[in-house]
């Protein structure tokens, strides 16, 4: 179906199920009871998995198939936020021109950073990025002020031209972004029984285009293109001695995930318009570093998969304090109760950094291929003992 | 004529820090071959040394007062550090004052018995990885070491003071036969620039002057060569891990006063370091230092008035113009040697 394997339409209808179902599967606590905490099926955290998702899955496209290590990939972020706040502020605050905006400009962007980044590999590139990313930032803080509104981030007023727009609404507020009329923040409440679901235009939209863009990644994974850059990562050296440029094909992945990248701050510009500087920070780069090898680099699924883990973390275990525990443990005996308390505490609440850390360090240490391999590990535990011919066919011919 | 010795002079605090992480840095990359990201979290630990040691010098005891009285009319309690009732309140005062100077000699103790778990702990796992892996496995090091300080010591700055003698600033114009009050510069900036000097003098030292640096040059030269001639030089680079750790720290230690030392600290040195270590040439220990101190002196030039009016924003991002320029004209770095990194 649509050109892919059947491996791969049933991963693809897989994650369509996942996506379009998650507002049930994220809320499978009723809305009173004490687990409720744990439900992130709220539009503003689900919009956050699908958008990252995308940020994720280009930024496979280029370190998962080529191996070329990017500590920036921010800056296309950033950028396609602003130019999208800045169609919302000129045009209209319909979100299908500003989104379009914002992956053009940052494949233009992407283009030139990843034209003089690309003459290098290896430990320098990363530099390299990096210093492109600080870069961008540290304009963006200061001399690009005009443009990007400095500390304050960029933001829709009521003074904007918006010119096939309206400036302001008949009730003096500020027009919402919408999508040919649906207002991104419109929210369904589904109520059944203690169960509460939302469903959010925004999500959805979001949703889709994650769809897409995943769909785009499988082609390119499965494409001659995508064995091209494979054959990058494995052995440049080689593909030299064959008489193979390589540099074209690297820069064509690097401007792809640059667009992707784009296409995730036009996103996340259109659920909230807003555009700030620290989306360039070089912290925010090394977060989609993290959610690709968390989840597995270089497969399909993985970093969507990381970029939910990172998210969810982030979100939910960040709101856990000592009282919460307090109360999980309220049946043990209080001596317990308090040691086993104060072990946990660090790593939930303020501290879910550490957590984070210490599980990208046992993934990198121990799963080199991230929780993908680690399920692909599982199954193949219970397997093991059937077929031989599984077994064997596990070394790869170097 | 003033003013470019006065950027100069700023600059020279800042290049040292610089020089110093990525001193440190290229000692490990030379050494063992791998990229630390973890090594702006140790120049944070440094800095903490120092905060933990002011801490624990003004550990105190809290006594009743009975003559006085305070604005509840209770009896007025009285806080004395345990150092001033051992010591004496002369002696134990100066010592709390001086516990900035006196965390050189608690640190190093800290930063080597920190260094060499990491590199027999993580690092030595590494070895045989790709680049990628090992920056990052210290890259998620450094966050788990950020954290773990975060939790014991909050996410504020924290003040931590040089000594009284060493506030003030130095009137160097009059010196130089200026005006007074032309150029002037804080002691302790003064300090910390001769104690990088030291420290720098005394690693090049080592390297140069010992059997033990010789032994450890010839492993960065030809590491299988020193292996088969019957030296354990795992060994060796594991010290050479801890003293980068300890050059880091030592670092970290002196900047506590310069800027009140905070969790994430290392990070934004680290990005800098990086770039530095990029400029003077990866792996080259001269190239370093000198790539260090030129990059802090060439911020400080690009942060006066007149150029900021030139081009708006220059001082921002000199450091990474110049390194982009840099490794794209020369891709070895200043000082770099042949076939370091050149995949």
């Amino acid at each position: 179906m649509l050109g892919l394997g059947k491996k791969d339409t049933l991963l693809l209808l897989l994650v369509t199920a996942l996506t379009l179902c998650a507002p049930f599967l994220l809320n499978p606590f009723p809305v009173n009871g004490g687990l409720a905490q744990f439900n992130a099926g709220y539009p503003d955290l689900m919009q956050r998995f699908v958008i990252f998702g995308i940020f994720a899955i280009g930024f496979n496209i280029l370190f998962g198939l080529t191996g070329y290590l990017s500590f920036g990939h921010a800056a296309f972020l950033g950028a396609g936020s602003y130019a999208a706040v800045w169609m919302f502020k000129l045009l209209s605050m319909n979100v299908l021109p500003a989104i379009l905006l914002s992956v053009v400009i940052a494949g233009i962007f992407a283009l030139m950073i990843g034209y003089i980044s690309l003459r290098r590999s290896g430990i320098y590139f990363s530099i390299l990025t990096l210093a492109f990313a600080q870069m961008s930032f540290a304009l963006a803080y200061s001399v690009l002020t005009p443009i990007t509104n400095g500390e304050t981030g960029l933001q829709v007023t009521l003074s904007d031209p918006r010119i096939l727009g309206v400036t302001a609404n008949a009730d003096g507020s500020i027009p919402v972004t919408h999508l040919f009329g649906i207002e991104m923040r419109a929210t369904e409440v589904l109520r059944m029984g203690a169960w509460e679901f939302q469903f959010s235009a925004g999500y959805y939209l979001c949703a889709v285009m994650m769809l897409l863009a995943f769909y785009l990644a499988i082609r390119i994974f499965r494409s001659p293109f995508g064995m091209m850059l494979r054959a990058v990562k494995s052995n440049q050296q080689r593909l030299y001695y064959t008489g193979v440029n390589a540099r074209p094909y690297t820069l064509a992945a690097f401007v792809i995930s640059g667009m992707y990248a784009g296409l995730a701050g036009g996103l996340l510009a259109a659920m909230d318009p807003l555009a700030g500087a620290e989306r360039m920070q070089w912290t925010a780069s090394g977060e989609v570093v993290l959610m690709t090898i968390l989840g597995g680099a270089g497969t399909l699924i993985g970093p969507v998969l990381g970029a939910g883990v990172i998210k969810y973390f982030e979100n939910i275990f960040s709101k856990l304090n000592e009282n919460v525990l307090h109360g999980w443990f309220a049946f043990l005996p209080d001596g317990i109760e308090d040691v086993l308390v104060a072990v946990i505490y660090p790593f939930v609440g303020k501290g879910w950094h550490l957590t984070l850390g210490l599980m990208f360090m046992a993934v990198v240490i121990f799963l080199p291929g991230g929780l993908v391999e680690g399920g692909q590990r599982i199954t193949r535990l219970f397997r093991r003992g059937r077929s031989p011919e599984a077994q064997r066919r596990r070394t790869p011919a170097e | 004529m003033e003013a470019i010795i006065l950027q100069t002079l700023n600059g020279l605090d800042k290049g040292s820090a610089y020089a110093l992480i990525a001193l440190g840095l290229t000692l490990i990359f030379g050494t063992l071959g791998v990229v630390n990201f973890a090594h702006g979290a140790l120049f944070m630990i440094g800095a903490f040394c120092a905060v933990t040691l002011q801490r624990i010098l003004s550990a105190s005891f809290v006594t009743l007062d009975e003559t006085r009285t305070d604005f509840l009319g209770n009896p007025m309690k009285v806080e004395t550090p345990y150092v001033e009732a051992w010591f004496g309140p002369e002696l134990g005062g100066s010592i709390i004052e001086w516990s900035v100077p006196l965390a050189i000699l608690f640190s190093i103790p800290i930063m080597a018995a920190i260094g060499i778990a990491m590199e027999r702990g993580l690092i030595k796992h590494f070895y045989k990885r790709p680049h990628a892996d090992q920056i990052l496995v210290t890259f998620g090091l450094a966050i788990v070491l950020q954290e773990i300080v975060k939790h014991f010591y909050g996410a504020n700055p924290i003040p931590t003071p040089a000594p009284d003698a060493l506030t003030g600033s130095y009137d160097f114009g009059v010196l130089l036969g200026f005006d007074p009050n032309v150029i002037i510069y804080p002691y302790w900036r003064l300090v910390y620039f001769a104690f990088a000097a030291l420290v720098i003098g005394a690693v090049f030292a080592f390297l140069q002057f010992t059997t033990f640096g010789m032994v450890v040059r010839a492993g960065m030269a030809d590491r299988e060569t020193v292996g088969l001639l019957g030296i354990n030089i795992d060994r060796r680079f594991t010290i050479m891990f801890a003293l980068a750790a300890c050059v880091a720290g030592l670092a970290g230690v002196m900047y506590a006063p310069i800027n009140s030392p905070n969790y994430h600290m290392g990070m934004d040195f680290l990005v800098l370091s990086f770039v530095v270590v990029v400029v003077g040439g990866m792996g080259s220990l001269p190239g370093a230092v000198l790539a260090g101190f030129l990059l802090g002196i060439l911020e400080s030039f690009a942060s006066m008035t007149q150029v900021i009016a030139l081009i708006p924003g220059i001082n921002q991002i000199v450091i990474y113009v110049v390194a982009i320029i840099v490794l794209l004209t020369r891709p070895r770095g200043l000082m770099g040697r042949k076939g370091v990194m050149e995949d």
